[in-house]
């Protein structure tokens, strides 16, 4: 893979372990609190940190999976990528959800994600955890949780390897030429 | 049939060249989805590839568990406007459309041309750019004359949605019966699927040996000689170069079962008696009817299937119908699913005013 490395396996661990630790912080515990991870690798990266915090908790912590695709404002590009069953297999009413996502970007996702999750209930709160925040803004959204606060540009791509898809868990960043698949 | 053939060089693949490349991802640029180019109709399955049918069905898991929620509604169709434009009498496809547009987010409107100025002997190219001017963004069509969607397509803007033209197709029965068979049996390549009624008039039966041989199934199929399109000979499979390639054509309704994972009864319609194809109903049931006895020469468990609306005791026996094995009201409630992930996926691309 070319690029820049910006977190090894082992930072990521790390970087997840502090997450657990700060959810844990910032909720007194664990009570009903539910991690909504966003496909798709939102999801495996929250199926880590229920670990993490189960770990220190010693008690399971509920966890789902939500496909925001539906709930976008480009609709013309979003239907370019088939709809992921949403899997929450809890009531979201009434308790604390964390969203956990890969990358926070223009923060247009994670608000496609609050009204799709909102339509399966009324959260008491609504947290956001990411493993890579790298700026870029367009909406007032930001994370609860970073992993790591990575400066980009735009031209510039970050690409989470996680194990469960990709074999290995790594964080890169790759410069594009310009004009090339820019966003 | 060959009339039938002469329409399928569709408009829908000379448009495809129109790449988008600005799909975008929270994590940056994103690899373009097979449908990063935009396909604008649905008439049939021949100019879809398997890689887009499997697309579809993977949508339509996304779209299963829309439609389980409380709340069953969805912005994603928000603004657009569909309309449903029936020329032949239907309940299930055309309410599978609307609710599909409906959870979707979409505004639904439903013109029944018996009830329309269609009535007033409005032409269909007038009753089209009609509709063109009240800027729709789909547009579902059934019509009684084989390939009058494709007219549709050439006229209008709007994405046209085929809901069955003639004895020609029906791609949406179609999607929605290897959505069944695929749920239930893990997968379509390799199964053994029997297609037993009149072959020659139906455009599910048509649409159907398309996308089962396009994913791979081996398909055998069971009718009366009369009903059997050219080309296919009892005992033998159909030829070379023939659209429907492959397909075996059974000698009677026990070779046809025989280790079958899936049997798809069709409707026998009963205009085809008048026109001589069928000498009684009560003939077809005994020799082509679908029955508890017969059913045990398929693979055990086989699914039972059917379009609808059914003629329980012709082409399908009551217990067979509401048995263990029918899935028949699960194709219902799939293609609500399926239609949804085809309004989505066609829905969501076109722009207004191109």
């Amino acid at each position: 893979m070319p690029g820049k490395l910006i977190l090894s396996a082992d930072e990521i661990r790390r970087a997840l372990a502090r997450i657990a630790h700060e959810v844990l912080e910032r909720n007194a515990g664990v009570d009903g609190v539910a991690l909504v991870g966003i496909a798709s690798r939102g999801v495996h990266i929250a199926a880590r940190l229920a670990r993490a915090i189960e770990r220190v908790e010693d008690r399971t912590v509920e966890v789902g999976a939500l496909d925001p695709r539906l709930y976008r404002d480009d609709p013309e590009t979003a239907a370019a990528h088939p709809v992921v069953p949403t899997e929450i297999d809890f009531d979201v009413e009434g308790r604390p959800v964390v969203l956990v996502d890969d990358v926070l970007y223009t923060g247009r996702t994670i608000r496609a994600a609050m009204d799709a999750l909102i339509d399966l209930g009324r959260p008491s709160s609504i947290q956001l955890a990411v493993l890579v925040d790298r700026g870029h803004r367009e909406l007032p959204i930001r994370a609860d949780y970073v992993g790591k606060n990575v400066p980009t540009s735009r031209d510039e791509e970050i690409r989470v390897l996680l194990r469960e898809v990709d074999g290995e868990d790594a964080v890169v960043l790759i410069r594009h030429a310009r004009g090339e698949g820019g966003a | 049939m060959a009339r039938a053939r002469a329409v399928i060089a569709s408009p829908a693949s000379s448009r495809r060249g129109q790449a988008r490349a600005d799909v975008r991802d929270e994590a940056g640029p994103a690899q373009a989805g097979l449908w990063s180019r935009p396909r604008r109709h649905l008439l049939d399955l021949d100019d879809f590839s398997p890689e887009e049918i499997r697309e579809l069905m993977r949508n339509a898991d996304g779209m299963r568990e829309v439609l389980s929620r409380n709340v069953r509604k969805t912005p994603a169709l928000r603004g657009k406007t569909i309309i449903t434009l029936f020329f032949e009498p239907s309940t299930r496809t055309r309410v599978s459309f609307e609710q599909a547009g409906k959870v979707l987010g979409a505004d639904v409107i439903n013109v029944n041309a018996s009830a329309s100025s269609v009535a007033k002997g409005e032409s269909l190219l007038n009753t089209l750019r009609t509709l063109q001017a009240m800027k729709i963004d789909v547009l579902v069509m059934r019509h009684p004359h084989s390939g009058a969607p494709y007219f549709a397509a050439r006229h209008l803007d709007a994405a046209v949605v085929n809901a069955g033209d003639g004895t020609h197709a029906h791609p949406t029965q179609a999607l929605l019966d290897l959505y069944t068979i695929e749920r239930h049996l893990g997968g379509v390549a390799g199964r053994k699927v029997a297609i037993i009624g009149d072959i020659l008039y139906s455009r599910v039966a048509r649409s159907n040996l398309l996308g089962l041989t396009k994913m791979g199934a081996q398909v055998t199929v069971c009718g009366p000689p009369t009903l059997l399109p050219a080309g296919f000979k009892p005992g033998e499979s159909v030829p070379e170069g023939h659209p429907y390639e492959g397909v075996m054509v059974a000698q009677g309704i026990d070779e046809a079962l025989e280790g079958a994972d899936a049997v798809m009864v069709l409707r026998i319609q009963r205009e085809r008696q008048d026109a001589g194809h069928l000498p009684s109903l009560r003939e077809y049931s005994r020799v082509y009817g679908l029955n508890s006895g017969r059913l045990k020469l398929a693979k055990p468990g086989a699914l039972v299937m059917h379009p609808g609306p059914m003629n329980e005791g012709i082409e399908i026996s009551p217990d067979v119908a509401h048995g263990d094995q029918a899935v028949i009201e699960e194709q219902v409630s799939n293609g609500v699913a399926v239609r949804m992930a085809v309004l989505y996926t066609l829905g969501a691309g076109v722009r207004r005013g191109r």
